[in-house]
């Protein structure tokens, strides 16, 4: 076993924050996905409008000039506002910005962007005759939503979904430049104070690896099982 | 008093932009008619039969399903909509449909999309739900592929399993769309006598076909629709041996 130097709690801490921020941040995307996606197939022009303004802002910025622009900015945003509020009604109201909450805000919008295009594109390419069928047994909206378009278009999303995953989880490794602990921020310190890059990097870059085997494996599964009742080709 | 007439449609047109589809057409069943909708392709037979069960909206016109007429609002940009979703949907599911292309929902399997409505729409315990559709599995001659996917199944298969969840809804009126065009002409039998033992069993159904043996020898009335308008109409040996339209005649006349 390496001799982390002590260093080993420290980084096994970091990798839970890693963890967390990324599934936390999922969450987010995939919710702001389906809307995104939702709004842009929509009639309504005001709805497409937004998500076209949205996902086009998200995907011409780096990542990390968002990152910074939040987690500064927004601090800056929530003190105008609480003044505003303290001025205006005395209402006494703080909220402290931290890297955590910046960076899952962050990643959460920039990748909502790129699912929202991901669930689009898997939208249109359900058959147009399953939802047809479904409103004429009288289902509603909703119920031909959940029980007929999720389940069917989720075997075109897999994918690209996955793909949007195993991005998305690395990029967390730029939260630690906001100063985020998370396990770049340790590694990188205690790589600074033992001067010894490679022997924390390297286990670093073993565990974002670990990470993505383990979400192909789970991502494979979850394809196999979207893909029920359809034959595949020889 | 006279029984409740299944489905009545008055004076039905419908305009996709410039584009009469249907001028003002007009049925009525009794329970237990059938009734074959002939033409040729354009002549607006599926649009009528669509505008039915409101997959389209008609632009004018009235639809009383077993007296509930449907009843149509106006949006702003002033086209015709129905008014109450919720009435639609209950209306639907008493107008059960089979498609061309047959619509089984592919990731189910057979049984599943059968109680799939019943369950969720018409609110039928799914224990009750199963043997009704098991039932109707068997009627239609496919009872040992009910956990097939539909993928796994020939053409003729899943019409007949599409058969089965429209029976399950026991609807008022049974719709057919074209129900054989797809199929491979071997398998256009079997589609063909599960239909024809439904008519014998006294179910209300209008029926859309290319099938001129069917409409001459199931259908009590058919209905032949050219240009958006009801050209000729009548029992099948009035329409087929004595039509006065000279379309109907022109449309007969390859037959021969």
């Amino acid at each position: 076993m390496i001799d982390l130097k002590g260093y080993g709690p420290a980084l096994l801490d970091g990798a839970v924050v890693t963890i967390e921020l990324a599934l936390l941040s999922l969450a987010l995307s995939l919710a702001l996905g389906l809307i995104g996606a939702s709004a842009k197939l929509s009639k309504s022009r005001v709805a497409i409008a937004i998500a076209t303004t949205y996902t086009t802002l998200i995907r011409g910025v780096p990542d990390l000039v968002m990152m910074l622009l939040f987690y500064y900015g927004g601090q800056v945003a929530v003190n105008n506002l609480s003044d505003y509020l303290y001025d205006a009604y005395g209402v006494d109201f703080f909220f402290q910005f931290d890297p955590f909450i910046a960076g899952v805000l962050t990643i959460g919008l920039i990748f909502g962007a790129y699912m929202a295009e991901t669930f689009r594109g898997a939208f249109l390419a359900v058959d147009s005759g399953q939802i047809e069928a479904a409103r004429a047994y009288g289902f509603s909206r909703w119920r031909t939503f959940h029980r007929i378009i999720l389940p069917q278009m989720l075997r075109h999303a897999l994918p690209g979904l996955g793909n949007n995953w195993q991005v998305l989880l690395k990029t967390t490794a730029l939260v630690s430049i906001i100063g985020l602990t998370d396990m770049v921020r340790v590694a990188e310190e205690a790589a600074k104070a033992e001067r010894m890059p490679f022997h924390f990097f390297i286990p670093v870059a073993f565990v974002y690896l670990s990470l993505t085997a383990i979400s192909e494996l789970f991502i494979k599964w979850l394809t196999k099982r979207a893909n029920v009742g359809v034959v595949q080709g020889s | 008093m006279a029984e409740t007439a299944p489905l009545i449609c008055r004076d039905i047109c419908k305009t996709f932009d410039q584009l009469e589809v249907l001028k003002g057409i007009s049925l009525e069943t009794r329970k237990g008619d059938v009734i074959s909708m002939i033409g040729s392709s354009g002549s607006g037979k599926s649009t009528f039969l669509r505008c039915i069960n409101l997959l389209e909206t008609p632009t004018s016109g009235d639809i009383i399903v077993h007296g509930d007429p449907i009843r149509f609002t106006t949006n702003r940009k002033g086209e015709r909509i129905p008014a109450d979703n919720k009435q639609v949907e209950l209306i639907r599911a008493r107008l059960s449909m089979v498609f061309q292309s047959f619509n089984l929902w592919s990731h189910m399997t057979v049984l599943e999309n059968i109680i799939e409505a019943p369950v969720h729409v018409l609110k039928v315990p799914k224990k009750e739900a199963i043997e009704r559709a098991e039932a109707y599995l068997n009627k239609v001659g496919i009872y040992e592929r009910k956990d097939y996917y539909p993928a796994q199944m020939s053409g003729g298969q899943q019409q007949r399993a599409a058969i089965a969840r429209a029976l399950a809804m026991e609807p008022e009126v049974m719709l057919f769309d074209e129900p054989t065009s797809a199929l491979d002409p071997e398998l256009v039998g079997e589609v063909l006598r599960v239909m024809q033992s439904l008519a014998e069993e006294g179910r209300t159904m209008i029926v859309v076909t290319h099938e001129m043996s069917f409409a001459r020898d199931v259908s009590s009335q058919v209905l032949f629709l050219h240009q958006g308008v009801i050209e000729e109409q009548g029992t099948p040996d009035k329409v087929f041996d004595n039509p006065d339209s000279e379309r109907m005649r022109q449309f007969l006349a390859p037959n021969f």
